[in-house]
């Protein structure tokens, strides 16, 4: 929107007869494409550099009455002036030419497609029947090979089917940066090799099946699951980081059996990563939440509708609560939470982070993230890219890719300030600056950026005191912009919606008299009903609830154990509603349990980190469960205070006639950066693969996920004596955990851990955060 | 990433640096390199694959690439002399088919195999730039011109017997095939001055245009 | 006698040919010292008037390649000479550099002055050690010489020379294959434009040259344009190596002017196979599509080759006598090529392997006319549809052979399998008939 379009030339030619006119550098095939004109192809992918190998494309070609002596492959050449093609429509030679690859094409194809995944929606399936000969004249001998091969633990290799194209070898090695798949051998026996001992290790693996035009790729998940014909496909927004990506989910009898990337050109482009893709057996595990249920005699006894309702809002009635929304509410659960704090319950004790978080993060997102709207396309004109607190490929994985194409395309110059060069960052050919954690602050101040940079910031940046406070004087001495990237997919919505102690929805500061009028107005309510002081974080409220202060809590969707020190006490003491998918530590100590319908389930949007709208609609037909929003409506009926809305639409308007506020922003106070703590320190983020409670039951998932190890340096290694692989305890007063020792690029005196892997959960087992001091020994 | 490979002693690691050192970019020492691992395990190694992938900072499928493209490389131990047959059309009508039928059967071994003893692997091999000198056998790459199905023979017998025979064109004995690999990783031997210039054939026309032959 | 004209062969009759010395005693190394007075571009120029064209099979004009590398673009540029001498019949570059690398050496120095390139490479296929033993000595004499390295006879040119050597792989012969290779990859095509003069090796500016061309260039500086266009034709100057092998009673290497015939080139060599009679031959390697007894008077230059149907190729003259079956002649290519495609495109990957199996049903006898339309559409599907000339080259000695001998072909159907004796076509048999 705000980028400038570059002036772009303008090129006309003609195919088939018909002139068309497009930018300078479009291949042929693209141009014929914008005339509807459909010339068949394999190899060419338009996101991947194009490489001419299958030979399907072949048109003539001439330039200005010189003609080519031999048909062209029209992926590999760009328009000129006065060029005219004759595509397979028009000439009889590009048309034999055609047929002949085709033929080809099928001397070593097994012609298995009865039994192919790929069979239905098959590109070389398709393209024969369109562009071949009606049978083949080989009578020969086809090459064979083993069948299939694990390339991985979630794709197989299929070599007899493969008609090498190299768009995965291509997407590996462009895209991804993972090479880790690569042709092998030659002529009729090239074919795509992994070699032996290391697997193909890449959190987007996933694309090379969905863009493998045979069923040479097929994902370990979906295999012999269904034929294409018999899926209902949904567009869908991915909910498992906050990147945003569009995807399709793939239904058959109300069962979720795939879900590909889908095609946003702004965000997600055609990728997406192996999460993103194959975890979505959490919302069809047996343990599923199916009815209400409510604590009797200490026990959880199922309960009908009415009934745990008329319990919830008994429990809730004249309490003081407090709300936690967790970070993967849709923007109008996440509204409506917001509303029921504030309307039904006449608190602003709600908060969405349900993760480490500080007083300097929640003031700095009122000041400098709600309402932006840095996007994708910042990325692209940038001049420089500044990475803190913040691991791309790990974190937010799209994010990844599109500075990772920039790089590729344009070199553009990446820094990363960070305590580890992880493999993310040397992809990224960034400039890395060490620090300690907790002193990133110290190394934004020395960074100097033009009002064309951005400043990516990772949520667990608030883990060190001082950091936000540096990004924002960075941004407002440069004019740099600033992207949050926080890691789940709700909270960004959430923030935007008021889930959060100090804002209401569109980003009004609580303090502001007129915001409160605006809402008030809004939603029909007294305005001095809404309390004026900014209500307490996630942590405040446990503790106030512990402390017997709050009485009633509303939790929705929170794992206390990813909040640092998480204090049960008051989950005890106080009346729990807890709206949730499957039995959890709240849960367990919940008076009233509310099962809630998973996204496929329901309709909504999530907000991605650039402050994009994302909706979707259900995709699993029919359900038994309903959205957080409706139920919370009903309780606020229950307690006499409706919400005023009950279905996703109704939420979305309301919240549309707030979701833009052009009074003042909140002010921001800039904290210092704290001092280094002594010893060693912890550095800990999670790896995109880990324990998360959205991944279980997917083991062939779980197979590609990389390593629980602690990393430390030589230096460190010396000190302690140890060598790659020895086992290391890392203890706090808290607890202690061992793992097998990596030797990293780190800083001096830093242990980095995974924060959620099965034997590294860090906040858990340690309690403590980043730059905090931990002890460190060999062996157990 | 490439599991660690065995310890190569550091003459051979020192090697490969000297390898990398050739060139603008260090991606492309990879061919000698395989050539150097050659030299020193009698065929591309899974250590070697990993050992390169480690020094060139590429994945062990990219090198895989590479080494399984081109036919030199080997997956099995070579014999310590390597024997090629030219079969390429004109050497098999000129009597190269006879001669490696002729070969698999004196050895008792087929295509692409070794002698129990390994002394001597036998290979049916593309044309070889000799064709002047049709039939032509190599050994370990070098030249053995206008053999014929019993000259062959008693060359592998030579060769398993010991005698390092002279190549027609080459050193005055024939290498093994590890030496001949150190030589196609670039590492000059000192035999440079071995042999003759040139062989008839190559001398035909030169010695008709002085006169010194019809 | 006065037909052949030995340049790069003059002295290769002297024991130590291939040693510095030898090569400085008949004034080697002595065009280098001329060239680097020179302006680069007047080099460029000079042999851009001696018509020198590319002897690696394609003809093209050396000169004109070097003119084409931009100059003043503040990149690296380099020269890379293509030693990948794998075309089956071609055997000329590999005893030249067997008996004389230094004139390699010295062409190289002088290319690369012209062209502005610092670093040079040589890409010679791996199967030849000793060539590559004796490549590796001349460079090292010519540093020690003070013909490489830095400042080079003080004139303030800096060359590197690196040889690079391959592993086996005929597509390497292919120069942007061969650039890759180059590069540590797998040796396969690159897509055209960008050409190497523009973004070849590493991406910048490089020429690619055969041996023979660079070797011809010292010469040239040498003796001036004019010598070296008052041989040949119009077209086709000067001299070349023509290889002559295969039923012929005296094989072996013939520098002449470009526009010899094979008819010269046999009465000068003592002809075919005594007690043969020519059945047919390549004019330039198993690429070049075949001819016949009734081209023995095709002057052997790019213009009358191509108008005869062929090419000239590599000037690899394989000679084959009637005792030669033409179907196994022809399979043996078709396996070579299928051997030797590199897999990237999908006419040359798959329809190697098709054609293969035909030949092969039809050598032992299987099949039916109809299967020889079905190889000639075949061929048709494959010629100039690859993604680069290999593909052609696996399509010609089919084409060509059963355009010249159909007949033969159909006879392996009706006689149930091939009528020829293969020992009759060994050289054995020759020799026992001449003994």
């Amino acid at each position: 929107m705000t980028a400038v379009q570059p002036q772009t030339d303008l090129i006309t030619l003609t195919i088939d007869g018909f002139e068309v006119t497009v930018p300078k550098g479009t291949l042929v095939i693209r141009a014929a494409e914008q005339l509807g004109i459909q010339i068949p192809r394999f190899c060419d992918h338009p996101l991947l550099s194009p490489v001419g190998a299958c030979r399907q494309c072949l048109v003539d070609i001439e330039i200005n009455g010189r003609a080519f002596p031999k048909p062209q492959a029209s992926c590999t050449i760009p328009v000129e002036n006065g060029m005219v093609v004759k595509t397979q429509l028009t000439s009889e030679v590009a048309h034999k030419a055609q047929e002949g690859v085709m033929e080809f094409l099928l001397v070593n194809h097994p012609l298995d497609c009865p039994v192919c995944d790929k069979g239905g929606e098959c590109p070389l399936q398709n393209q024969a029947m369109t562009s071949g000969r009606g049978e083949s004249r080989f009578e020969g001998k086809k090459r064979t090979f083993e069948k299939p091969i694990n390339i991985s633990s979630q794709v197989l290799l299929d070599r007899e089917r493969c008609i090498l194209c190299a768009r995965c070898t291509r997407f590996s090695k462009e895209i991804a940066g993972d090479p880790f798949i690569d042709m092998g051998e030659r002529g009729a026996l090239q074919q795509v090799a992994i070699y032996e001992k290391d697997p193909f290790d890449s959190y987007f693996s996933g694309n090379t099946v969905q863009i493998c035009p045979v069923g040479a790729l097929t994902g370990s998940a979906y295999r012999f699951r269904s034929r294409p014909f018999d899926l209902v496909s949904t567009p869908s927004v991915c909910e498992h980081c906050a990147s945003g990506c569009s995807l399709r989910t793939d239904v058959r009898r109300n069962k979720t059996l795939r879900r590909l990337a889908g095609n946003d050109p702004e965000v997600n482009e055609e990728w997406n990563c192996d999460k993103g893709r194959w975890a979505f057996q959490y919302t069809m595990v047996k343990d599923r939440i199916a009815t209400p249920l409510i604590r009797e005699n200490g026990v959880l006894r199922e309960a009908s509708w009415p009934e745990a309702i008329a319990v919830a809002a008994n429990g809730l009635q004249g309490k003081k609560a407090g709300v936690l929304v967790g970070g993967r509410a849709t923007v109008e659960d996440s509204y409506a939470y917001a509303k029921f704090a504030r309307a039904t319950l006449g608190t602003n004790d709600i908060d969405f982070r349900s993760r480490p978080h500080s007083d300097e993060e929640r003031d700095f997102l009122a000041a400098h993230v709600v309402g932006s709207k840095v996007r994708y396309s910042d990325i692209d004109t940038a001049d420089h890219v500044v990475l803190v607190g913040f691991e791309p490929e790990e974190e937010s994985p799209i994010v990844f890719l599109r500075i990772r194409k920039q790089v590729r395309k344009r070199a553009l110059s990446v820094t990363a300030i960070s305590p580890w060069q992880t493999r993310g960052f040397k992809k990224l050919q960034a400039k890395y600056i060490g620090v300690a954690p907790g002193a990133e602050g110290n190394a934004l101040a020395q960074l100097s950026l033009t009002n064309q940079s951005v400043i990516v910031v990772g949520e667990r940046l608030c883990e060190s005191a001082g950091g936000l406070s540096a990004v924002a004087e960075l941004a407002r001495k440069s004019g740099a912009k600033i992207a949050w990237v926080p890691r789940r997919a709700g909270e960004r919505g959430a923030l935007e919606a008021g889930a959060i102690g100090n804002l209401l929805p569109g980003g009004r500061p609580i303090s502001d008299a007129a915001a409160r009028v605006d809402v008030a107005a809004a939603w029909s309510i007294e305005s001095d009903s809404i309390p004026t002081s900014a209500g307490s974080d996630s942590k405040a409220i446990f503790a106030a609830a512990a402390r017997g202060e709050i009485k009633a809590l509303v939790i929705g969707g929170v794992d206390p154990f990813d909040m640092h020190a998480p204090d049960f006490a008051g989950l005890e003491s106080a009346f729990v509603l807890s709206l949730e998918l499957r039995p959890s530590a709240i849960t367990e100590r919940a008076d009233v349990v509310l099962p809630v319908a998973a996204v496929t389930e329901k309709s909504g949007s999530f907000m991605s980190w650039e402050g994009r709208t994302r909706s979707f609609e259900q995709a699993v037909p029919e359900t038994p469960h309903q959205s957080d929003l409706y139920i919370l409506s009903l309780i606020a009926e229950a307690l006499g205070k409706p919400l005023g809305f009950s279905t996703v639409r109704g939420a979305a308007k309301e919240f549309g006639t707030l979701a833009n506020w052009d009074g003042a922003r909140a002010s921001f106070t800039s904290h210092p950066v704290a001092n280094a703590a002594q010893g060693v320190t912890l550095a800990s983020w999670r790896q995109l693969l880990d324990n998360g409670s959205l991944q279980v039951n997917e083991p062939n998932l779980a197979g590609t996920a990389r390593k629980a190890v602690a990393r430390i340096n030589a230096q460190l290694a010396a000190k302690l004596g140890v060598a790659n692989g020895d086992l290391v305890t890392i203890s706090t007063d808290h607890g202690a955990l061992s793992l097998n020792v990596e030797l990293s690029d780190l800083v001096d005196d830093v242990v980095w851990l995974p924060r959620n892997a099965v034997a590294s959960q860090s906040l858990r087992m340690l309690g403590v955060l980043n730059g905090a001091q931990v002890n460190i020994r060999k062996g157990l | 990433m490439a599991s660690a490979p065995k310890t190569f002693d550091e003459n051979f690691l020192s090697r490969l640096d000297a390898i990398i050192a050739r060139y603008p970019r260090s991606r492309s020492a990879i061919m000698p390199m395989l050539h150097l691992v050659q030299a020193r395990e009698g065929y591309v190694t899974a250590e070697g694959i990993e050992v390169i992938a480690q020094k060139l900072d590429l994945t062990t499928a990219e090198v895989n690439a590479v080494a399984s493209f081109y036919t030199q490389y080997r997956r099995t131990p070579a014999g310590e002399y390597h024997v090629g047959v030219c079969t390429n059309t004109l050497c098999a009508i000129m009597g190269g088919d006879a001669i490696f039928s002729g070969l698999k059967d004196h050895l008792g071994i087929e295509n692409n195999e070794r002698t129990a003893d390994g002394k001597v692997s036998l290979e049916h091999i593309e044309c070889n730039a000799a064709c002047d000198y049709a039939p032509v056998v190599m050994v370990n790459w070098e030249f053995f011109d206008n053999q014929t199905v019993e000259s062959a023979k008693t060359l592998v017998d030579d060769l398993r017997a010991g005698k390092k025979p002279a190549p027609t064109r080459g050193p005055n004995s024939v290498p093994t095939f590890k030496e001949a690999s150190e030589v196609l990783a670039g590492f000059n031997d000192g035999r440079a001055n071995e042999g003759i210039q040139a062989g008839d054939p190559t001398l035909l026309g030169l010695k008709i245009a002085k006169g010194e032959r019809k | 006698m006065s037909k052949l004209t030995p340049v790069l062969s003059a002295h290769w009759d002297e024991p130590d040919s291939f040693t510095l010395a030898g090569y400085q005693r008949h004034g080697g190394y002595n065009a280098m010292k001329k060239a680097l007075d020179m302006d680069a571009d007047a080099v460029i120029a000079l042999v851009k008037d001696s018509g020198l064209r590319g002897r690696g099979g394609a003809g093209f004009p050396t000169g004109n390649k070097w003119g084409f590398i931009p100059q003043g673009d503040n990149k690296d540029h380099y020269l890379v000479v293509n030693a990948d001498e794998s075309e089956p019949g071609t055997c000329k570059d590999t005893p030249l550099l067997m008996a004389n690398p230094h004139v390699l050496v010295e062409g190289v120095i002088i290319a690369s002055y012209a062209i502005r390139a610092k670093h040079a490479f040589i890409y010679i296929r791996g199967e030849v050690t000793h060539v590559t033993r004796r490549l590796l000595q001349a460079i090292e004499d010519a540093y020690k010489a003070g013909f490489l390295g830095k400042n080079i006879l003080g004139k303030g040119f800096d060359l590197e020379l690196t040889l690079h050597i391959g592993a086996g792989a005929y597509i390497c012969g292919e120069e942007t294959a061969l650039l890759d290779s180059l590069e540590g990859f797998r040796g396969q095509p690159r897509l055209r434009p960008p050409f190497p003069a523009i973004a070849g090796l590493y991406a910048r500016p490089t020429v690619v040259n055969n041996v023979e061309s660079i070797a011809s260039v010292p010469a040239i500086i040498e003796k001036g344009a004019e010598w070296f266009t008052s041989l040949g034709t119009e077209k086709s100057k000067g001299f070349t190596l023509y290889s002559l092998s295969g039923h012929v009673n005296n094989p072996g290497q013939f520098e002449a002017p470009l526009g010899i015939t094979l008819r010269e080139l046999l009465e000068l060599s003592g002809g075919v196979r005594s007690g043969h009679r020519l059945k047919f031959w390549t004019p330039g390697g198993s690429s070049t599509p075949i001819f016949t007894d009734a081209h023995l008077d095709t002057p052997l230059d790019y213009e009358s080759v191509s108008a005869a149907g062929s090419m000239l190729g590599t000037k690899a003259l394989q000679i084959f006598d009637e005792t030669t079956c033409v179907l196994r002649a022809v399979l043996r290519w078709t396996e070579f090529y299928k051997h030797e495609s590199c897999g990237k495109c999908t006419p040359c990957r798959e329809g190697t392997w098709w054609l293969v199996q035909i030949l092969r049903d039809l050598e032992n006898g299987k099949g039916t006319e109809a299967d020889l339309a079905k190889l000639l559409d075949i061929c048709d599907n494959l010629l100039g549809r690859s993604f680069c000339a290999l593909g052609d080259g696996a399509a010609s000695p089919i084409m060509s052979s059963i355009k010249y001998f159909r007949g033969e072909y159909i006879a392996h159907l009706t006689n149930g399998g091939c009528p020829f004796d293969p020992v009759a076509a060994t050289l054995f048999a020759s020799s026992k008939a001449g003994a």
